[in-house]
């Protein structure tokens, strides 16, 4: 079974649709599923404050090598820690930083492409050049080549941006897209994730 | 690249979809959630809402309709329509809507966008503005069209910027209705005073107008009837700006 961690801001049931999978609240919830999809909206410090009681179960269940999909903030999560809330904690489980677009973080909004680095199972399917929908004013730098599923670039202030946006090491997989609000190919990627 | 948008507009009245010329002669069109699913698997890239209901009793009515959009989408959209407070904002986004517009209570009280931002964040929150030329400059209207406000949009669409907006949804009133085009002018200027993404409203009738709305700097141009009447599909008018060199996102 398929796990969506809701943790209590925005609707996910859209998620839990595309993947047929159920809600999960708990740490009881997340030892009993497969593989697990964590959803983040917000802003970083809230979500690391939510998730905080959940941790050691994130943990365990990444360390047991179930699959484990971060959206979007949930991406963010995966990593140390974020420029958007310096002092706030992630997982810490996957190589690399989260850093904002120019100064002030200037949201990269609506649908923009996908270019795709490294053949995967959770792309199949997914043309090169696909467009997925966006919304974050955070992205990930410094991740290893090797776990670089996708890239995307964001012209900020006239600089053009290219950073990570789906990657994946060992059973941890990341997009920086919001597959469950970019249509067909949104759908095909979690349903690849359900595959996996 | 960031695709340009195509939007479709819903009115809504106690839940229900309405079609009418500025807000006369409403007819019944149907179940919001059935004509959003429709829309989107014609490829458009993002719905707005608009709730006319004009009891604030009746709120709950939206919400639920949010809720049931938000179930089954997988695209994003917009609600707005009488908005006056963070309370009304947060109950939304909680029941699914991706973001938020704002338009006569913004007006009334200019702070409001500011703590709007504050709780959903800039990227979420839309604020409208209805525009009408009257001779001298483009002037800001309310109450769905039928307040005039005596300021002008140009100097109000930088306002909202600075307050915290994330994108304007810019309707003019002198193009709406008339399937003549988009308000060039009137976008032109507006495009030239903000850097926050501005949304083409009003005048939609051909995919010529979608073009030439882009053309003059829109990062999405939204219409209603055109979509409603089933005169042009919204992967036909795709089609023809990819043609032209417009990038959008279409789905194979």
């Amino acid at each position: 079974m398929i796990g969506v961690l809701d943790l209590g801001i925005g609707n996910i049931e859209n998620v839990r649709r595309a993947v047929d999978g159920i809600i999960v609240k708990d740490s009881y919830g997340i030892e009993r599923t497969e593989k697990l999809i964590f959803p983040g909206v917000g802003n970083f410090g809230e979500i690391a404050e939510r998730v905080k009681e959940l941790k050691p179960s994130l943990l365990d269940f990444i360390g047991d090598g179930k699959p484990f999909l971060g959206i979007c903030l949930g991406l963010h999560y995966l990593f140390k820690g974020s420029e958007e809330q310096p002092e706030a904690r992630g997982l810490n489980v996957f190589p690399g930083k989260v850093v904002a677009f120019g100064k002030k973080g200037i949201p990269h909004i609506g649908w923009n492409q996908i270019f795709i680095r490294k053949e995967h199972p959770l792309l199949q399917g997914i043309e090169n050049g696909s467009y997925f929908y966006f919304v974050h004013s955070y992205y990930v730098k410094e991740v290893p080549d090797d776990y670089i599923l996708a890239e995307t670039e964001h012209l900020t202030e006239n600089i053009a941006t290219r950073f990570p946006s789906a990657v994946a090491m060992d059973s941890i997989y990341g997009v920086q897209f919001h597959p469950e609000k970019s249509g067909k190919v949104g759908l095909r990627l979690l349903k690849n994730f359900r595959r996996l | 690249m960031l695709a340009r948008r195509i939007i479709a507009a819903l009115d809504i009245k106690d839940g229900r979809v309405v079609k009418g010329v500025r807000f006369q002669n409403m007819r019944d069109a149907g179940d919001p959630v059935e004509l959003a699913v429709k829309y989107e698997e014609e490829g458009v890239d993002e719905i707005v809402f608009l709730d006319i209901t004009a009891s604030y009793e009746k709120r709950s009515i939206l919400i639920n309709v949010v809720k049931r959009v938000a179930d089954v989408l997988s695209i994003p959209f917009t609600v707005g329509g009488g908005i006056r407070s963070v309370e009304e904002v947060k109950a939304l986004i909680k029941r699914g809507a991706d973001k938020v517009f704002v338009n006569t209570a913004a007006v009334e009280n200019p702070e409001l966008i500011r703590e709007i931002a504050r709780v959903i964040g800039t990227a979420n929150l839309v604020v409208a503005i209805d525009a009408k030329h009257n001779g001298s400059y483009w002037e800001v209207h309310t109450h769905g069209g039928r307040m005039a406000r005596s300021i002008d949009a140009l100097q109000w669409a930088r306002r909202v910027q600075e307050l915290g907006a994330g994108e304007i949804l810019l309707t003019s009133m002198d193009t709406d209705g008339t399937k003549e085009g988009f308000d060039i002018p009137l976008l032109r200027e507006v495009v030239k005073r903000v850097d926050i993404p501005i949304i083409a409203s009003g005048g939609a009738g051909s995919p010529r107008h979608f073009y030439e709305a882009f053309k003059a700097g829109a990062s999405a141009a939204l219409a209603a009837s055109i979509f409603h009447r089933g005169e042009y599909r919204i992967d036909e008018i795709k089609k023809y700006l990819k043609r032209k060199g417009v990038p959008v996102r279409l789905e194979r």
